[in-house]
């Protein structure tokens, strides 16, 4: 084998060599060289990004340990900590779990499992893929008027159910488009042997085209939540308190979730903007404070982000073999 | 529950095979159900575009009944974009965030580009297993981050001592942070239209004793061009539509000169209405500066999803040719 092996390699190096004379491919080389050095900028940059807040971060960490994770918004360095911002972002995790996931879902398994070709899937496919790609501050506005203006009675304005409701409306057309997407990938055997048992559409669907796809709908449903985390340009527009927010003792959590809020984007681009002065005690500056916030988020975002490409990954593996 | 036979009648009717009527109505409710979820998508979109188009309107009939349409286009001595001096030359803001998107696309189109034809072309699969999950974590990255990022690093670290800006923040800046966030995303619609290009063509450009190099070049890309297109203007369109970055780092707090200079601190549509909405509590001046908000919105909104749409069907026209 060994030596079948050795003949076929240098028979097809001189094959090589005479058809291109014996001259190395220099510019081919030199191509995708270039090709290497244009994904290694990209990665190195986003790479240093991460490395620099990092670095910055760590003596927040050191010096202030769990303070600054429980902390309210304050305006010294000093005392300023992200819980406010923790609670928003989870708050708003929650609605999008809530009213993203179910609807979501709902209209992605409608798409492919009962809708039936015509003008109204399509215009209804066109519609969702026009969503996808408006811009979140767009969205914000859609907030604004709706939920903060129009619902004010039920939201209590500029509150983290106004920035909840739209957060989930944001994020719901990458949810429609994941689970679309598995549903699809469902091989039809399945679905035939469903129906040929006697199963309703609905029975088929439940029983085994979704615990097939499932998989799927939860890789998009993490990156939808991961998205909505990161999101802060819609909050702006609804309202995201960026300076100091009290948090008055004996709130009841309706009032909490009808009063002034705030989330960790809004956090990090409020203390972007702050003077860059260090506090008396802890020698910290907000700019130290910012990064701090970016890896506090970072972690949620990239763990969520990660599991999911790795659970994505791992499920195209078994399905192939 | 079985269907069952009535006794005395050994033969199965219509009715027997056709399951219980609880089962069926079961399977009613949830058709209706769902496809009330997927009927939202278009309540969600009638919404989206009847608050910003009537609210668009108001700022309109507003400016007709006041100051006159003339105010959007500035043609004073020093034009600029300051809604609370009822000053709303568009101009300032369209220019700034094409200047910003242009120079976004200069930087994510050759780096995204590149990745995705090595990755789809040249990379090893254990290579590409490991480097294109990597690539995906990255998109994931929110776009706060890069604000702060090209405050902090790119403005002061990269752009200044290199073009020489008078300061941190310049449009420059803005737009560099924003091609690197989009560069991903270029990536990897790239990646995917290349990695539709069937191998046979690969094989049959080989098989002519074309080097990878001209495979590429002469075959896989011009394939896969309309995908390439599509994902290019994918990327603009989520460059225009990019608002942390710009706010942070494009240099204006809610007002702005004109200006055609990218060295310059100015301002986008999008910053603008971040800015505008801030202050909305306590806006100085007429109501019209809150309601110019909702002008710039509409407009962004007509701009992107002009874009997007015309993305959408070259990315079809790959899919059907393959």
């Amino acid at each position: 084998m060994a030596v079948t092996a050795s003949i076929r390699e240098s028979s097809a190096a001189v094959v090589r060599a005479s058809l291109t004379g014996g001259k190395r491919d220099v510019k081919g080389m030199l191509f995708a060289a270039a090709l290497l050095l244009c994904l290694l900028t990209a990665m190195f940059t986003l790479t240093i990004l991460l490395w620099d807040v990092v670095a910055q971060a760590i003596p927040v960490f050191q010096k202030r340990s769990t303070g600054f994770l429980t902390n309210d918004l304050a305006s010294s360095p000093d005392k300023a900590g992200v819980s406010q911002g923790i609670w928003g972002s989870l708050v708003i995790a929650g609605f999008v779990v809530l009213l993203a996931f179910p609807v979501g879902i709902a209209a992605g398994v409608y798409l492919e499992e009962y809708a039936k070709p015509g003008r109204l899937t399509s215009f209804i496919q066109l519609n969702i893929r026009n969503l996808a790609g408006v811009p979140s501050v767009v969205y914000g506005i859609l907030g604004l008027v709706v939920f903060v203006q129009g619902l004010e009675r039920f939201t209590g304005g500029r509150s983290v159910i106004s920035a909840g409701i739209t957060l989930a409306i944001l994020v719901m057309p990458i949810i429609i488009i994941t689970t679309a997407e598995s549903v699809r990938a469902v091989p039809s055997g399945l679905r035939e042997a469903g129906y040929g048992v006697g199963g309703t559409r609905w029975e088929t669907t439940r029983h085994h085209v979704l615990p097939y796809a499932a998989p799927g709908i939860l890789t998009g449903t993490m990156l939808a939540v991961a998205r909505a985390l990161g999101e802060a340009a819609p909050l702006l527009l609804i309202g995201a308190i960026t300076g100091r927010l009290a948090s008055p003792e004996g709130q009841t959590v309706v009032e909490r979730l009808q009063g002034k809020f705030t989330a960790m984007p809004i956090i990090i681009y409020g203390w972007s903007n702050e003077v860059n002065k260090p506090g008396k005690i802890t020698g910290l500056t907000f700019e130290d404070l910012t990064s701090a916030a970016i890896v506090v988020l970072l972690v949620i975002v990239l763990v969520l982000n990660a599991a999911a490409i790795l659970l994505r990954n791992r499920f195209e593996k078994r399905r192939q073999s | 529950m079985q269907p069952t036979l009535s006794p005395g009648a050994p033969t199965l009717s219509v009715s027997d095979l056709r399951g219980s009527p609880k089962r069926l109505r079961r399977d009613k409710t949830m058709k209706v159900l769902l496809f009330g979820a997927a009927v939202m998508s278009i309540v969600i979109s009638a919404l989206i575009i009847v608050t910003l188009f009537g609210e668009a309107w108001q700022f309109v009939s507003g400016l007709m009944d006041t100051i006159g349409l003339g105010a959007l286009v500035d043609g004073g001595a020093a034009p600029g974009w300051y809604p609370r001096q009822d000053r709303f030359d568009i101009l300032t803001i369209v220019v700034g965030t094409l200047i910003v998107s242009g120079i976004s696309v200069l930087v994510a189109a050759p780096l995204g580009l590149g990745a995705a034809i090595y990755l789809s072309e040249y990379a090893s699969p254990r290579m590409r297993k490991w480097l294109k999950p990597v690539l995906e974590i990255l998109a994931g990255i929110p776009s706060v981050v890069f604000g702060f990022f090209a405050l902090r690093v790119l403005g002061p670290d990269l752009v200044k001592p290199l073009f020489g800006t008078p300061g941190n923040t310049s449009l420059l800046v803005t737009g560099v942070a924003i091609g690197i966030l989009v560069t991903p995303l270029m990536a990897s619609i790239s990646e995917d239209a290349l990695r539709s290009v069937p191998s046979a063509l690969r094989e049959a450009s080989t098989g002519l004793g074309a080097r990878r190099s001209t495979t590429t070049v002469k075959v896989v890309i011009p394939a896969a061009v309309s995908g390439i297109v599509a994902a290019l203007i994918i990327s603009v369109s989520r460059a225009i539509g990019e608002t942390m970055v710009a706010a942070l780092a494009s240099g204006r707090l809610g007002q702005s000169p004109r200006t055609f200079d990218p060295r310059d601190p100015g301002l986008t549509m999008t910053a603008a209405m971040a800015q505008l909405a801030v202050g909305s509590d306590q806006v100085v001046g007429s109501g019209l500066a809150f309601q110019s908000l909702f002008f710039v919105g509409a407009l962004l909104f007509l701009m992107t999803l002009g874009l997007n749409m015309f993305a959408n069907r070259m990315v079809g026209r790959v899919r059907n040719k393959y």
